[in-house]
């Protein structure tokens, strides 16, 4: 027997429950379409933008119009193609750092329940001790470790999610490994990383995708919040948290400044808030936060 | 309970000790040298050279530890790289109040919205209210903090003009002054944790409320507002407290944020002005404190179970 015959019988199920919950689901399709208009945002951002997002100009903090929909900066910079650009930086850290915690936290989480004994032992030590701390917070202590720049962020808040990976592969494992196709695999003489990665973690994803999804609102939050406090990628680069910065002192004479960038940070995130809920229903992963 | 009190106690303790560990080597052992970045500000090499021997950078990192460990015991943190050379204790225990009025005000704010708004949705459920409510606790779960205080500021403070956009009164100079300061950064703080909380009761109340027990209290004819208030709430409370000691982690990363938009010079702004300073004694100190905040709110909690539900024992 294959190792994909073992599978296959879930698949189609989760794949039709996730459509039949997803047409019940107002606000999931609200946030998959908002979400799919921001991508491609991003992915078009050059051709979208009506300039540059580094462009100055002499047009200081003018109001809407046809050549600058969402009013210039106090340089003069677009801010269309600024919050365009921005969302670019945002969902590449979202994805980028939740992908690195994933891979990471998993493998650690895969080889913790499995292996069990001092292993899980070590492991879990330090994964309880990380834990302990608010994500955040060890992300800006990395950034102050590591220094500011697109790389350090992703290092700082990839590794601020680590925890939370390793803890659902971890039960997910205790729990699998009692199942009998894994006694099946192991009567086979099958190596302990093919049943782990073929047998195992195939039956632990629906809580990892929902710990993910979760995960990516709170990366791109977490950036948001190092760019704001002038922590983040750089300051030639603009990020939503960024522009929210260089536009506080102005709010007062535009208000769009203030209100644009963190709408957009808001639309992204709540969107991807609806879609782990959905996800988190139709693949009946537990609640948790 | 005492046996327990002392366990868990001795496992906080512990914690600490290795966050203080790892926040020592950490700045010590990264590549690049941190503490090389941060005091290339100090001056030429001679300059460098005497800053460092001062410090006691020059000596083997082991030394460096125990000595900094066995300063720490006795509360000194070092002083400060920048301006004045305070002593970091001092910073950090002007800071502190701050960050507690804060965090309490936020607390009691966010309960105050969460409890009624989850009571209401679990038992109107499915119904419009509900829709609402789950609506509103999204709406906030996704609103970046620091932008919800940009537009508390331009609406309340700049507009409106009924609260100050800016600053901290201590407590001692009036009730009024203080709490004045603190309404506008405690609801931009407050407001996730606040929607947690209240989908949370009410997931947790709609799972109590299909309990054989709530059957018998119908039954036996208690009006609704007793079985909510007698039955279902005190049982629906275990899991809300787990997801507010959870939750905690939410109130201190907003706080140290949301302290930086309202110029409230608390740990958060203690934290990144030592980080943008690259004042380490500062960072080191911070980061130590906000740790030990968190670990003792989660040890408070952990001690409320006992409280709220008897049938828990401490062994």
């Amino acid at each position: 027997m294959t190792d994909a015959a073992l599978d296959a019988p879930a698949l189609p199920k989760r794949r039709s429950r996730l459509r039949a919950t997803l047409a019940r689901d107002r606000k999931a399709q609200m946030g998959l379409i908002v979400l799919a208009l921001f991508v491609i945002g991003a992915v078009f951002a050059p051709w979208l933008s009506p300039g540059d997002p580094n462009d100055m100009s002499m047009d200081m903090m003018s109001g809407l119009s046809w050549a600058h929909p969402l009013g210039t900066d106090d340089l003069g910079r677009d801010l269309l193609s600024r919050i365009l650009h921005g969302t670019q930086v945002s969902l590449f850290i979202g994805v980028s750092t939740v992908l690195i915690a994933l891979v990471i936290g998993v493998t650690l989480g895969l080889i913790a329940g499995y292996f069990g004994g001092w292993i899980d032992l070590v492991i879990m030590r330090y994964i309880d001790l990380q834990w302990a701390f608010p994500n955040f917070i060890i992300a800006v202590y990395l950034v102050a470790v590591f220094g500011t720049g697109l790389l350090n962020v992703i290092v700082a808040i990839s590794l601020a999610f680590i925890d939370d990976f390793a803890r659902v592969a971890r039960s997910m494992t205790l729990s699998l490994r009692e199942e009998q196709y894994v006694d099946a695999a192991r009567t086979l003489g099958f190596s302990d990383l093919r049943i782990l990665f073929i047998h195992i973690l195939p039956n632990a994803t629906a809580p990892i995708i929902v710990q993910a999804t979760v995960s990516i609102s709170y990366a791109i939050l977490g950036e948001a919040s190092l760019s704001f406090l002038g922590l983040g990628v750089d300051a030639d680069t603009p990020t939503w948290g960024l522009i929210l910065a260089d536009g506080r002192g102005f709010i007062s004479q535009a208000w769009w400044l203030g209100v644009f960038p963190g709408l957009a940070i808001m639309l992204v995130v709540l969107s991807i808030n609806f879609i782990g809920d959905w996800l988190r229903d139709a693949l009946d992963v537990r609640q948790s936060i | 309970m005492s046996v327990f009190l002392i366990r868990r106690l001795f496992g906080a303790i512990v914690v600490m000790w290795a966050v203080a560990t790892l926040v020592f080597f950490m700045l010590r052992i990264v590549p690049g040298d941190p503490i090389a970045a941060m005091l290339a500000d100090a001056g030429g090499p001679d300059e460098i050279a005497a800053m460092r021997a001062k410090l006691g950078l020059d000596q083997s990192m082991l030394v460096q530890y125990f000595k900094w460990f066995a300063l720490m015991l006795e509360g000194d943190l070092g002083t400060s790289l920048y301006g004045s050379h305070q002593p970091v204790t001092q910073i950090i225990l002007e800071a502190l109040p701050r960050t507690l009025s804060l965090a309490l005000i936020a607390f009691v704010i966010a309960v105050a919205i969460a409890v009624p708004a989850g009571i209401i949705s679990a038992t109107r459920r499915n119904t419009a209210t509900d829709t609402a409510v789950s609506f509103a606790a999204f709406l906030g779960l996704s609103m970046p903090d620091f932008w919800l205080a940009i537009l508390l500021i331009i609406v309340f403070a700049a507009n409106l003009q009924w609260l100050p956009a800016i600053g901290y009164v201590p407590l001692s100079e009036g009730f009024w002054p203080w709490l004045k300061h603190l309404i506008l950064p405690a609801i931009a703080v407050g407001t996730a944790f606040s929607a947690i909380i209240a989908r949370m009761i009410r997931s947790a109340l709609l799972e109590v409320l299909k309990a054989d027990y709530m059957r018998t209290a119908a039954a036996k004819g208690l009006t609704g507002r007793k079985m909510m208030l007698g039955h279902a709430l005190p049982n629906a409370m275990i899991p809300v407290i787990t997801v507010i000691g959870i939750a905690f982690a939410l109130l201190i990363s907003g706080a140290v944020v949301v302290e930086n938009v309202f110029a409230i010079k608390g740990l958060g702004r203690v934290l990144i002005e030592g980080i943008l300073n690259r004042d380490y004694p500062v960072v080191q100190g911070a980061v130590l404190i906000v740790s030990a905040f968190f670990v003792l709110s989660n040890l408070l909690v952990d001690l409320l179970y006992g409280v709220i539900d008897p049938r828990i024992r401490y062994s």
